[in-house]
């Protein structure tokens, strides 16, 4: 894919041609600000493009979702969030999201019905499962094949909305040795961010969580800690940097290792 | 039995009862004390949640021994009740084995079922005791298990336990009272269990046999009455509310929270959208989220009564297990107490949030529904802690300043950082620019 040109187009971009897509790509403010969350965003894209789906961006005209502020208590700021979210939505017709980040895909998928936004939203790991088995996504395996990886579920993507096997089989087409951690699926340990705690210091304790998590997650001797949200991403690795181990042990979103291995 | 006998039973029964009802009453009040909500839609779900979580202890089996073991002494409860029955129709008419007689030889077979489960009770208290004050299995020593809630875990196995020793002593009794050919005592058959008792009992004379018959008759009913009492006044209510508590589970997706509605309104009106129809008799708005215990959910008070303190919720709390004050089960326990408070005209002045429950517990909870996950009934920690939130982030500016800052970003910048929204898309520069 050297010689093609990777592109985001924005759904305004799309209009002023006449055009709409069928699928939104939504980046979120982690896809779209977080250095390191940013180059999912781009692999991500890439699969997009390598798959010639017909998506769009909002691009400039996204706006946080409202997540944290609903969960710190500030319900009137989500609501303004998500009723201007809705209102530019339904002005582009948008029937379809796909998100990476799991906070943004719970509170479109089950947050914004409520305030009048209906759409049909799924997140990335899902909608690479349909593409991988659908024929459509081809994984030439490689680096990852034979490979412990272990996979960090997200709390909003696991338990608050029960989607534990698409990260699975989507690792497991990498024919890497996937492993778990002590706990895992309904039982996952949360990385530490959610709720609004990515935006403020943990409370006193003894430990911070994220550093709890990474212990588990290095205990179980994978070389890959695969993970599906921004906020996961950031709490893992900075564990890992905790324990000096990041010459050792990569974080690397789902997108990212499907990005590398594809055919 | 004497027409004496028969009318002190009805008195000895008729008191508890009309505790008992008289509790129920008070609970109901005091649920009915939390706001409105409703949890009245697709019953065929909460029918089936209700079976399976409740009756079926579906979630219990995440662990297997304790499941076991409380498997049986639920199973011994509902059963053993069969018998309890036929307590109550002698107690009344003033006979004695009332159903032997018409079951013939199924008696004996009921009453060796009767047994086998009492002795199954038996060992899962002994053995839960263990886990309690020996192994001291970590959840049940965390700090909000001192005092009374351990002493209350602790008295309704000894309880469970005497009340089933009762029954055995009884058995024995009767089968020494029958073998020595003594009127009224009918056929029981041999009853293997308490039959193992025989040989300390033969050594009694008939008149103190009979004593210890009765004694052990009248300590099981009386101590039936006094148990169900008890409990209305203990965390052991599960046995009841976890019927009804299941049923109005929350069937949405978890990581779903719950709208207030009455935000909706100010926030369309301030946007200029047309606003739903108000409805006929506007209720007070009230305060958003909650100070004290009225103004959560009658769900949430009634869930604090369900609640059982098996802590499962907290031993899966990354907050708690990392070190932090936040213990979910200390929220539900919490709340018990304080709307109990409320119930009885006392602690004025005073509030959940603040006097039971502080801003560092709150404000260490990650939302990542652990505790609804682990809870072997359903109930949602989750839920108070969040209407909490609510009320310092809206009544009282009072949210950490860090998160008063990320919410300033999110109004300004429309993300929770502080970077310009121009910006938002820069990420599709550097698209083109590996080369692979
Ligand atoms: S949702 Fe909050 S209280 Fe419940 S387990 Fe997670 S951090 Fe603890
Ligand atoms: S809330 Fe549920 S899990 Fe937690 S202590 Fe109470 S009954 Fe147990």
């Amino acid at each position: 894919m050297s010689e093609t040109t990777i592109k985001a187009p924005t759904v305004a971009e799309l209009q002023s041609k006449g055009e709409s897509p069928e699928i939104l790509f939504w980046v979120g403010c982690a896809g779209s600000f977080d250095d390191r969350y940013k180059r999912v965003t781009i692999a991500f894209t890439k699969i997009l493009n390598h798959l010639g789906v017909n998506f769009a961006v909002l691009g400039p005209e996204e706006s946080c979702t409202g997540d944290p502020a609903r969960r710190a208590g500030n319900e009137f700021l989500f609501q303004m969030q998500a009723m201007s979210n809705i209102q530019l939505l339904d002005m582009y017709q948008v029937k379809k999201i796909v998100t990476a980040c799991p906070h943004c895909f719970n509170t479109l998928k089950n947050e914004y019905p409520d305030l009048g936004g209906n759409y049909e939203v799924i997140h990335h790991t899902t909608f690479l499962q349909e593409m991988l088995n659908n024929g459509r996504l081809k994984i030439a395996g490689g680096d990852y094949k034979g490979q412990k990886i272990t996979y960090h579920d997200s709390c909003y993507l696991g338990r608050a909305n029960g989607v534990y096997e698409a990260p699975r089989e989507l690792l497991k087409s990498l024919d890497a040795d996937l492993v778990e951690m002590k706990r895992c699926k309904t039982k996952g340990l949360c990385c530490g961010a959610g709720g609004g705690q990515m935006f403020k210091d943990a409370e006193k304790g003894n430990k911070e969580i994220n550093i709890a998590r990474t212990e588990e997650a290095l205990d179980t001797g994978a070389k890959v800690i695969a993970a599906a949200c921004p906020f996961c991403m950031t709490m893992m690795s900075d564990g890992v940097k905790n324990k000096e181990k990041e010459q050792d042990v990569k974080v690397k979103d789902i997108a990212e290792l499907i990005q590398e291995s594809m055919g | 039995m004497t027409l004496i006998t028969q009318v002190i039973f009805v008195v000895v029964m008729a008191i508890p009862t009309y505790l008992i009802v008289k509790r129920i009453r008070q609970i109901r009040g005091n649920i009915l004390r939390g706001k409105p909500l409703d949890r009245s839609d697709q019953p065929a779900a909460r029918w089936k949640s209700m079976l399976l979580v409740a009756f079926g202890q579906q979630k219990m089996f995440k662990k297997p021994i304790p499941a076991f073991l409380h498997l049986l002494i639920y199973v011994g409860f509902l059963v053993i009740n069969l018998e309890v029955m036929e307590f109550m129709i002698d107690g009344l008419l003033g006979t004695h084995r009332t159903f032997a007689p018409y079951l013939g030889s199924f008696y004996n077979v009921a009453m060796n079922f009767f047994e086998f489960l009492a002795l199954g009770v038996l060992i899962s208290c002994v053995t839960f005791l263990i886990r309690r004050n020996v192994i001291k299995v970590p959840r049940f020593t965390k700090p909000e298990m001192k005092g009374w809630p351990a002493m209350d875990g602790n008295l309704i196995l000894i309880i469970e336990i005497a009340l089933m020793m009762a029954i055995f002593k009884m058995n024995a009794a009767d089968q020494v009272l029958q073998a020595r050919g003594v009127e009224g005592y009918h056929d029981t058959g041999r009853l293997l269990i308490s039959s193992s008792l025989i040989p300390i009992f033969n050594l009694f004379g008939t008149g103190l046999l009979v004593f210890t018959e009765r004694a052990a008759w009248w300590f099981h009913i009386v101590g039936i009455m006094a148990f169900a009492l008890y409990v209305t006044y203990s965390k052991h209510l599960h046995i009841f509310l976890a019927f009804p508590n299941t049923y109005y589970s929350n069937l949405n997706a978890k990581g779903k929270i719950q709208n207030m509605d009455a935000v909706t309104n100010e926030v369309k009106s301030m946007l200029g959208l047309p606003v739903e129809a108000a409805p006929a008799n506007p209720e007070e708005i009230g305060r958003f989220g909650a100070k004290d215990a009225p103004d959560l959910s009658w769900k949430s008070l009634m869930e604090s009564y369900t609640c059982t303190e098996c802590g499962r919720c907290t031993a899966e709390c990354p907050a708690n297990l990392t070190g932090k004050t936040l213990s979910p089960r200390k929220i539900m326990m919490d709340t018990r107490d304080r709307i109990e408070e409320i119930g009885q005209g006392k602690g004025e002045g005073k509030s959940l949030l603040g006097d039971y429950i502080t801003k560092e517990e709150i404000n260490a909870c990650t939302s990542c529904n652990a505790c609804t996950e682990a809870c072997p009934i359903n109930i949602d920690p989750l839920a108070i802690i969040l209407e909490m939130k609510r009320y310092v982030a809206m009544e009282e500016s009072g949210s950490p300043a860090s998160w008063n800052a990320m919410f300033a970003n999110i109004e300004t910048n429309f993300a929770p950082w502080k970077f310009a929204p121009s910006d938002r898309f820069k990420w599709a520069e550097e698209l083109n620019n590996e080369k692979k």
